[in-house]
């Protein structure tokens, strides 16, 4: 199925394997560096290493796709019917996140409901 | 070139098989069972995101969430204290057995039978030695650590303040602690012992109180997001098992298809990979 020969595919996972395990050990060097476990003292804006964390996930879940499950070597037909609908998650995760932190925003406005009907309805006794 | 190629190959299938509307060419140049494969995986995907997307928004909609490297940094052997290195342990067995993966399909490629059930083997022995990493974490986080799906002991500092009495684990009396520190309430036999301790800055300065419970859904979370994804590897492995065995026997070498059924559980052994890359991100970085 792929024009690759034996030892060129061999030679390519074993750099992807590499790679990948390369990313991992740098992103928990960079989660423990962020929150100062590493150097006394030192620690990174959360916002920050999180950015890095989401793209450098998504290279390792690129890596994983195109080369270990050969989605690079596929008719691009298939690569798109696969791959364009994952796009939906996009917008649910903007809005989902955007309404987490809407109800934690909103927390202050919440009265508990039973005390406030017990308050309003002494008056009228 | 490519486009008289596949004129070619339109042809052959016309003439051999029947044609497109009987089921004679592949659509996509896949098999029917290596498409279908990718289609499951797609909603496979979506329902980990789902679950994952809700992580997201009840981790939002609270002000404190347990801190991955307090929670997770236990390491087998009694020791404490190693954030996140248990959970990195797991990430390379996963990843290696997804090389492992690789390597049978390539030897399946070139009809190596024995190159096949040996990688295979291999990869069986990773996803095995995952699930035992899952059932250790598992069970410290509910034997030791006492969370469960509707109790979170892994609480976090909102305020700055000072102990008034010790837990004879890590915390002693007069430690004083700073906003976003955190802590896990033990239990004393079998009752839960929340320590006291003193604001000792902000409105609430000089008021003790003791230490709150941590988010609730985090338990419950934590246990079926790791635990559907758990259910995977398992199920990985006895559909790895079954098909290394039925390659041992020498069923795939009748069929002269370059061992496609090991190709399609291989793509089932890599998406499970790619769910815990962001199982761990979520999780466990973040």
């Amino acid at each position: 199925m792929s024009h690759l020969s034996y030892d060129q595919s061999k030679t390519i996972a074993t750099k992807t394997i590499l790679i990948l395990a390369g990313i991992t050990i740098f992103e928990v060097l960079m989660a423990l560096l962020g929150k100062g476990y590493l150097i006394e003292g030192v620690h990174l804006p959360h916002i920050l290493i999180g950015g890095l964390m989401l793209v450098l996930s998504v290279v390792k879940a690129y890596l994983i796709v195109y080369e270990f499950m050969h989605m690079k070597y596929e008719v691009p037909g298939l690569v798109k019917t696969v791959l364009l609908p994952l796009f939906l998650l996009v917008w649910a995760i903007i809005a989902f996140l955007a309404e987490g932190n809407y109800w934690n925003n909103s927390r202050a406005n919440v009265k508990n409901p039973v005390k406030t009907e017990v308050a309003t309805q002494k008056p009228n006794h | 070139m490519a486009s008289v190629t596949t004129a070619h190959e339109l042809d052959h299938a016309h003439s051999q098989e029947g044609g497109s509307w009987k089921g004679g060419s592949e659509p996509f140049k896949a098999s029917y069972g290596k498409l279908m494969m990718w289609y499951f995986l797609l909603s496979d995907a979506f329902t980990f995101s789902g679950f994952l997307i809700a992580y997201g928004t009840l981790r939002f909609s609270v002000p404190t969430w347990p801190v991955p490297d307090f929670v997770f940094s236990s390491f087998p052997g009694g020791f404490h204290h190693k954030p996140l290195l248990f959970v990195t342990v797991m990430t390379f067995i996963l990843l290696a057995s997804s090389f492992t993966m690789v390597r049978a399909v390539q030897e399946g490629h070139r009809e190596n039978k024995s190159g096949v059930v040996v990688w295979m083997l291999w990869t069986i022995i990773g996803g095995l030695a995952f699930l035992g990493c899952q059932a250790w974490e598992w069970t410290t986080l509910m034997g030791a650590e006492h969370m469960t799906i509707k109790v979170n002991p892994f609480g976090t500092h909102t305020e700055k303040g000072v102990y008034l009495m010790g837990d004879g684990h890590d915390i002693k009396e007069g430690d004083t602690f700073e906003p976003g520190q955190s802590y896990l309430i033990h239990k004393h036999d079998g009752e839960w012992a929340p320590l006291k301790y003193k604001v000792t800055e902000g409105p609430d300065a000089g008021v003790e109180k003791a230490q709150a419970f941590g988010p609730k859904a985090f338990g419950a979370l934590f246990f079926f997001i790791t635990g559907f994804h758990g259910f995977h590897v398992l199920s990985g492995v006895a559909f790895l098992l079954i098909i290394c065995l039925n390659a041992a026997t020498g069923l795939y070498v009748k069929r002269r298809n370059g061992y496609e059924m090991v190709e399609k559980i291989g793509l089932y052994w890599h998406f499970v990979d790619l769910v815990w890359v962001f199982v761990f991100l979520c999780f466990y970085l973040l």
